[in-house]
């Protein structure tokens, strides 16, 4: 294997992506975001599979902007395999060295050994159709790897899959990506947590987010991120007391690293346990120790273990919001769910302590 | 069901329903009638051209210089355009099906117009670019080329008809195969032609072998083309359909005997088709 190579990459394609990115060598990053959120754009412009506006790639200082895929060094590795239905599962994994001039015994000598490391070499003469999901997933990767690519693109390459497979196959993955200059777009927060060094999130095409994976899930500055996180997030200004968010002011307590000055934007986050509910409007509640107090309709509720989760959208009261609703959730037994007599579509306060509120300044790009 | 054994009627409804499948308890009834004329429109006229074959002289009939000449040219100039249709008709259905460039739709419609213009037309408009008085006659006669009445002329006129036979069963099978192969190819590193070689050729293969067979089959059958920019010479340019045209006045049993074998021949080819759709 050659020594691994850094990736830079400034993705701009107008309209859809407007981002730049440095991959160290070696390290593999994983790129989170919504559906649409340019994520799978920005692994076209690596690949160089789609016309890439004014982007910019180079790998190590060496220029690929413009360059044929084929001549790249980027392997691709979707949600399908994708394995040529004609060629057995070895000829798949022989086919990039075939394909760059290596000698049919050579190649498939590597074959075999790839199809090894991910642990298919007894399927080695299997045709495509003859393979399970997870399997011919395996074969996909050591055919990626075949022709030792100074980047890895993987496009949720699990996302397909039984949950069944997944774990062994994340392992494997896990195995094969250590030392490789790797892009992994996926939408599950295990991907993120064991495969990838740092974390970026993707919103509209822009990188709302970056640190990491630890930092990124703790301390979510994304709604994304902490949806994944499963985390309650809140965005606005700082006032010097609270953060003046869409909803109203929010009172916690601010990170001693934040140095938060009066208007700078601010994150108010809090885990959903820390939320009560009371099933009167604000203004009634009962006067308590919590300073939150949000006004919130019920939009569903979903069994979690021993608990409820109970999703709410609070209402922007309109100046210095996005418009629409903020969603929020709160976790609580299912015996208060049936006391307040919870369902969707009733109003009620979800309440937090401002110890249980975290503050932060927001990601700065 | 008047010739069903009495038994099996007592053993109640049920059973026949079983037994007719699940098609004849899909399908409405009225449908069978119209399929069963359909069907006996197209293959009473064979049964009908086969009680007329005179079998006691079939292998005279047949094995004449003439017949013999005529399926021979006709076999070798099928052979010849089905080759050509594949070299310049493989890359036309590529280009078609991989590529978008403005008046694609246009180009697409005016390159299948053979398939839809009646084949004297045909005939008189390669005579109009090819012939003597030609857009291209006197430039050829420059070179020393003479086309039309020659056995050249018979293969341009059975590419021209049967090309829009593979470009169309070819562009559908790539755009049912799609691209997404192509693109994983080129990031393994394979070079443009690598992956149309080694990719794209082997996955719709089955698809070029039908159209292949296809224009195969149209371009034996190829007549009003053929007499129209080739004429009917004898050896040169007359093909089996021509030569059974010119025979059905002068020697109505031949002309019968050799429709026969062009019959053979297309159930041959379409036999040939179906065994290599199952293999593939």
């Amino acid at each position: 294997m050659t020594p691994p190579a850094g990736l830079r990459i400034e993705g701009r394609v107008p309209g859809r992506l407007d981002v730049t990115l440095e991959v160290a060598a070696g390290e593999t990053i994983a790129v989170l975001g919504p559906n649409g959120a340019g994520k799978s754009t920005l692994l076209s412009v690596v690949a160089g599979l789609q016309r890439a506006g004014d982007s910019r790639v180079t790998l190590d200082g060496r220029e690929l902007t413009g360059l044929p895929p084929h001549l790249r060094g980027v392997a691709l590795l979707a949600q399908d395999a994708l394995l040529f239905p004609h060629l057995s599962a070895a000829d798949n994994v022989a086919f990039g060295p075939r394909a760059q001039g290596v000698r049919r015994r050579q190649a498939h000598a590597r074959s075999l050994d790839l199809l090894a490391r991910v642990g298919v070499v007894d399927l080695a003469k299997r045709r495509p159709h003859q393979l399970s999901g997870g399997q011919a997933q395996r074969v996909a990767i050591a055919r990626a790897l075949a022709t030792d690519p100074d980047v890895l693109l993987l496009d949720e390459p699990m996302a397909a899959l039984d949950v069944d497979v997944t774990p062994a196959l994340r392992q494997t993955l896990r195995t094969v990506l250590a030392d490789r200059t790797t892009l992994l777009v996926t939408h599950d927060v295990l991907d993120a947590l064991l495969l990838a060094d740092r974390v970026v999130v993707l919103e509209d095409g822009r990188i709302v987010e970056s640190g990491t994976t630890q930092d990124v899930l703790s301390r979510p500055r994304s709604a994304f991120a902490a949806r994944l996180a499963g985390l309650d997030l809140l965005t606005g200004t700082w006032d010097g007391e609270a953060v003046q968010t869409a909803i109203g002011a929010v009172h916690g307590m601010v990170d001693p690293t934040a140095e938060l000055a009066t208007g700078d934007p601010a994150t108010a986050l809090f885990r959903p346990a820390a939320v009560s509910i009371y099933a009167t409007s604000p203004d009634e509640a009962p006067h308590g120790s919590p300073r939150n107090r949000i006004a919130v309709t019920i939009t569903d509720l979903e069994p979690l273990g021993d608990r409820v989760l109970v999703r709410g959208a609070a209402s922007t009261s309109g100046a210095g919001g996005e418009g629409g609703a903020v969603l929020l959730t709160a976790e609580v037994t299912p015996a208060a769910v049936a006391d307040l007599g919870l369902v969707p579509g009733l109003g009620v306060t979800f309440s937090a302590k401002a110890t249980e509120v975290a503050v932060y300044g927001s990601f700065k790009r | 069901m008047p010739a069903s054994p009495s038994p099996d009627r007592r053993r109640g409804p049920a059973r026949g329903l079983s037994a007719r499948g699940p098609v004849g308890t899909s399908l409405p009834r009225w449908l069978w009638l119209p399929a069963a004329i359909g069907a006996a429109f197209v293959l009473l006229p064979l049964v009908a051209m086969a009680t007329r074959v005179h079998w006691a002289h079939f292998g005279a009939l047949i094995t004449t210089e003439s017949a013999r000449e005529a399926l021979l040219l006709s076999l070798r100039t099928a052979a010849a355009s089905t080759i050509l249709c594949v070299v310049l008709g493989t890359p036309m259905a590529v280009v078609l099906a991989r590529t978008r460039f403005p008046g694609q739709g246009i180009v697409r419609s005016l390159v299948l117009l053979p398939l839809v213009l009646p084949p004297v037309v045909s005939g008189i408009a390669l005579l109009d670019t090819f012939g003597r008085r030609g857009l291209l006659g006197h430039t050829l006669d420059v070179l020393g080329i003479e086309i039309a009445f020659s056995t050249t002329a018979v293969v341009m006129a059975q590419t021209f008809v049967a090309l829009p036979f593979l470009v169309i069963a070819l562009e559908g099978a790539l755009r049912t195969a799609g691209g997404r192969y192509e693109t994983v190819a080129a990031t393994l590193g394979a070079r443009p032609t690598t992956v149309f070689r080694r990719v794209t050729l082997p996955l719709v293969l089955p698809g070029l072998l039908s159209g292949a067979v296809l224009a195969f089959a149209r371009s034996l059958g190829e007549f009003g083309a053929t007499i129209t920019f080739a004429g009917a010479l004898q050896g040169t340019t007359a093909t089996m359909p021509i030569q059974i045209y010119l025979q059905r006045v002068t020697d109505p049993d031949a002309a019968v005997a050799l429709s026969l074998v062009l019959v053979a021949v297309a159930v041959l080819v379409i036999g040939l088709t179906r065994q290599s759709r199952s293999a593939l």
